[in-house]
């Protein structure tokens, strides 16, 4: 029993650059998140379709595949990742900021998804109303629209936070499995079957990964119970 | 104020296309539902941008669209109380009232917060949000929260639409007080006929997306054909009067009017008060003599000035009393036993009780002044 509990301390670099890295692409991923959503609510423009099928594909793509092109595009020698590396200093490649960026690539779709259905649930007589009484579409933006798509912004939120936690095919696809710097919980998971006796530590990380998600779950039912609460019930 | 309006609008199948000018304080866009009425409003707000015409306030073109102006709505400062109050629902009824107040320059601040309070009864709703409000309560908070951006105009669109009889009862002396002391000129839109004649100053009348009559009501809510065509059957008259005394014992209020006196069920108003009161030409009876021994307690003397057959077996008897027009729908059959023409002389027989809540308003103007003309009289 003891032995299920007790962490090892590459196990517990394990979890916290887990959450680390799940933090980091959901928080990353809001403000993008927030405007294409309301583009594609919204906003008439044209391609807007091609738009809403890049958003979507890592839904649909194998994983492997989204990390196959994240290396493409994002490695030392791709297009984006060698401008990001000589013009800011950003490095992706084998770096745990890598894997945030496969982790947020991957749960960006369900994201916008929750964001955007919250924005077309606005009553926009709402938006007129606040239009008539002098606030320009910032504000109303800031003061209307916001406050009234705040459960769903949350909600989306946990889900990329939940996806984060659980990516793994475009992770080590792109970054690789480098204990402390790229090998989140499900790639150590992964390692520990691979080896022989690994059942124990698999076992471990597996009830680490099940109690995470669990509070994940109960502190979005507690944020979305109280946002409501505060936004329409009395 | 002055507001002129200009404006062809396509909405699918639907044209709309008016034209008017009015300076009154209270200007009501009266018409049947789906006339165009709330388009005519949303165009004036700025809410829908008319593809051809011109809207001026005050001198001041909103809506030109030769001259490519469109002034955006948040820069209008014209008020806006929406058939359905739309209040915030995640904002207090203090957060709801102050929105606008924010946005507007603290130079053109013109009313505050207590006054708006005071004048629509809302102090004790400050903390609720409005999930917990009435729908009176709401419609209040709603006109309180268009005052407080000091509009130079203010739209209210079918504010008692949703409300029950009880509620609207609350919320008419509001509308009347706004309209005299508020100094915002308002435009008011309503298909209810009784609703138009106790408040308007002017009126505009629109039928299937056209403005048909621009004056005032006295004149326009009185036109048969007008008003018939609206299709509430509802054809009468509209008179101005002064509260002349106040009778305790029988509950009873007589009115002066340079057709005569009129007495009416209490009402609480101060003597000189000016009133208006609508006469219904199905309340009205005539009588070719001078009546003896009827309930009835008001008899004004009058000359028959027209005779309309609005069906086969209806007359709508138009009368002149003393330079009031009135109008009695008679059946045609009591028409011809009376030997009713042109230019007889006659007596109008109205009921009291005809002249109920519904059909009676303070009038448009009481302020100090007006007591004061009547009072030299």
């Amino acid at each position: 029993m003891n032995d299920l509990l007790n962490l090892s301390p590459e196990e517990w670099t394990a979890v916290r650059l887990s959450i680390r890295v799940a933090t980091v692409a959901m928080l990353a991923s809001v403000p993008i998140g927030i405007v294409v959503a309301y583009l594609l609510a919204r906003v008439r423009f044209p391609g807007k379709a091609i738009l809403n099928g890049i958003v979507l594909l890592p839904l649909i793509l194998p994983p492997v595949v989204t990390g196959y092109l994240l290396l493409l595009a994002f490695g030392r020698r791709g297009f984006a990742g060698a401008f990001l590396a000589e013009h800011f200093g950003i490095v992706f490649s084998f770096r745990w900021t890598g894997a945030a960026l496969a982790c947020g690539v991957m749960g960006f779709p369900l994201l916008v998804r929750s964001i955007r259905l919250s924005i077309e649930a606005v009553d926009r007589r709402l938006e007129e109303a606040a239009g008539t009484l002098g606030a320009n579409p910032l504000w109303v933006f800031l003061f209307v629209t916001l406050p009234l798509i705040l459960p769903g912004i949350i909600a989306g939120m946990i889900l990329c936070f939940a996806k984060a936690m659980g990516e793994f095919g475009a992770t080590i696809t792109f970054v690789s499995n480098i204990p402390g710097e790229t090998q989140t919980l499900p790639s150590a998971i992964y390692t520990f079957t691979q080896i022989p006796g690994g059942e124990m530590g698999a076992m471990r990380l597996t009830l680490v990964s099940i109690a995470i998600s669990m509070a994940a779950l109960i502190v979005s039912e507690l944020m979305a119970r109280r946002v409501g609460q505060r936004l329409w019930f009395e | 104020m002055s507001l002129s309006l200009d404006v062809t609008h396509r909405l699918g199948s639907f044209l709309l296309d008016g034209r008017f000018v009015s300076e009154g304080r209270l200007t009501a866009f009266f018409g049947r539902s789906g006339a165009g009425k709330t388009s005519l409003v949303n165009i004036i707000a700025g809410i829908v941008r008319p593809q051809r015409g011109r809207i001026v306030l005050d001198g001041r073109p909103l809506v030109d669209t030769e001259q490519g102006i469109f002034v955006p709505r948040y820069r209008r400062r014209v008020g806006y109380v929406f058939q359905e109050g739309r209040l915030f629902p995640h904002l207090t009824v203090r957060q709801n009232l102050l929105f606008g107040r924010w946005f507007t320059p603290k130079a053109e601040r013109q009313i505050g917060l207590d006054q708006v309070l005071d004048l629509l009864g809302i102090g004790h709703l400050l903390d609720r949000r409005p999930g917990a409000l009435s729908g009176g309560e709401k419609q209040r908070v709603a006109i309180g929260r268009a005052l407080l951006t000091s509009p130079r105009l203010l739209l209210l669109d079918e504010p008692l639409a949703s409300l029950d009889d009880t509620r609207k009862d609350d919320i008419l002396p509001f509308i009347e007080l706004l309209r005299d002391q508020a100094e915002v000129p308002i435009v008011y839109v309503s298909h209810s006929l009784a609703e138009v004649a106790r408040l308007a100053t002017t009126v505009v009348m629109i039928e299937d997306g056209r403005i048909v009559a621009v004056g005032a009501p006295t004149d326009v809510l009185g036109r048969r054909e007008l008003i018939a065509s609206h299709g509430t059957a509802e054809t009468g008259a509209l008179i101005e009067a002064v509260v002349a005394e106040h009778d305790h014992s029988f509950g009873l209020t007589a009115l002066r009017s340079t057709a005569g006196s009129l007495l009416a069920p209490r009402l609480d108003l101060p003597i000189g008060t000016p009133v208006r009161l609508r006469i219904r030409a199905r309340d009205v009876m005539i009588a070719t003599t001078r009546p003896d021994g009827l309930s009835a307690l008001n008899v004004l003397p009058g000359r028959v000035v027209a005779l309309d057959e609005a069906d086969e077996s209806l007359v709508e008897v138009g009368l002149d009393c003393d330079g009031v027009r009135l109008a009695a729908r008679l059946t045609r059959k009591s028409v011809d036993a009376l030997g009713l023409q042109l230019g007889r002389e006659v007596y109008a027989v109205i009921k009291s009780v005809a002249l109920d809540r519904d059909a009676l308003g303070r009038a448009p103007g009481f302020a100090a002044d007006a007591t004061a003309h009547y009072g030299r009289h």
